[in-house]
């Protein structure tokens, strides 16, 4: 049977429990204990956003590099918590309030590292993924930008550990 | 030689195309594309600043130099960023 991509940029729904199974059997990097914790995030389509009211959201990304950057978080994680294995999927295309636009999942052998990757994760993701949002209102549309992030850029790597270690 | 522009997000709104081919001198950078097309579209000049840029799909620096068939996509800021507080 083929096993699900752990990294998956995706038009289809996520599915949390294939992501959970996804790291559940993966294995495990360093040998250790094995799994004791699996850590969820997922990312919805939140119907208000700076005050105004949005109908729906469309993603778009530029894939392959999605997909670079995801395996850059990977190796980022593995390398500060190397007993965390981290499944990651984002969707693109349209989505309505309530829909789940990312999840994350990250097993460890104790809780601690499962949430600090996890947040990790979503930190990262917001910095360098070439992943782009449109919100639609009744009357209108906006692309939303944010800020460019140097993936390399070591200060921004260091506020995604203090996010996710506090 | 021939380069394969890749644009997204308002970029493409702006450009009105996806994709674009350009043939360039040898040597060209992705900055020089990029100065190239603000020629060509100057209401993307507002992103000058803000853009990044990749080349095959592969992070790259605005000063990479281009190779005959290279694939240079134009990256405005990611959405991510959310406002602190």
């Amino acid at each position: 049977m083929m096993g699900l991509a752990r990294l998956a940029v995706t038009t289809e729904r996520l599915n949390l429990d294939a992501l959970i199974r996804c790291v559940h059997d993966a294995p495990i990097s360093d040998g250790s204990e094995g799994t004791g914790a699996v850590a969820s995030f997922l990312g919805l389509v939140r119907e208000y956003n700076l005050g105004r009211r949005v109908v729906k959201l469309k993603y778009e990304a530029y894939e392959p590099l999605a997909l670079r950057a995801f395996e850059r978080i990977d190796n980022e994680i593995v390398e500060r918590w190397p007993t965390a294995r981290l499944a990651l999927h984002h969707r693109i295309g349209v989505l309505t309030i309530g829909e789940v636009s990312v999840a994350i999942v990250v097993a460890s052998p104790h809780r601690a590292d499962a949430f600090a990757a996890s947040r990790y994760a979503i930190e990262r993701v917001k910095q360098i993924a070439p992943i782009w949002k449109r919100e639609f209102f009744k009357d209108g549309d906006v692309w939303i930008e944010g800020a460019t992030t140097d993936p390399d850029d070591a200060a921004a790597r260091e506020e995604a550990f203090r996010l996710a270690c506090v | 030689m021939r380069v394969n522009i890749r644009v997204f997000a308002r970029l493409r709104d702006i450009v009105g195309a996806a994709e674009l081919d350009r043939d360039v001198p040898t040597g060209t950078t992705a900055q020089r594309i990029w100065d190239d097309l603000v020629e060509e579209f100057p209401d993307i000049s507002t992103y000058s600043g803000s853009i990044s840029t990749a080349v095959n799909a592969e992070y790259a620096k605005m000063e990479t130099v281009l190779d005959d068939g290279d694939e240079v996509a134009f990256l405005p800021p990611v959405s991510g960023g959310e406002l602190p507080g």
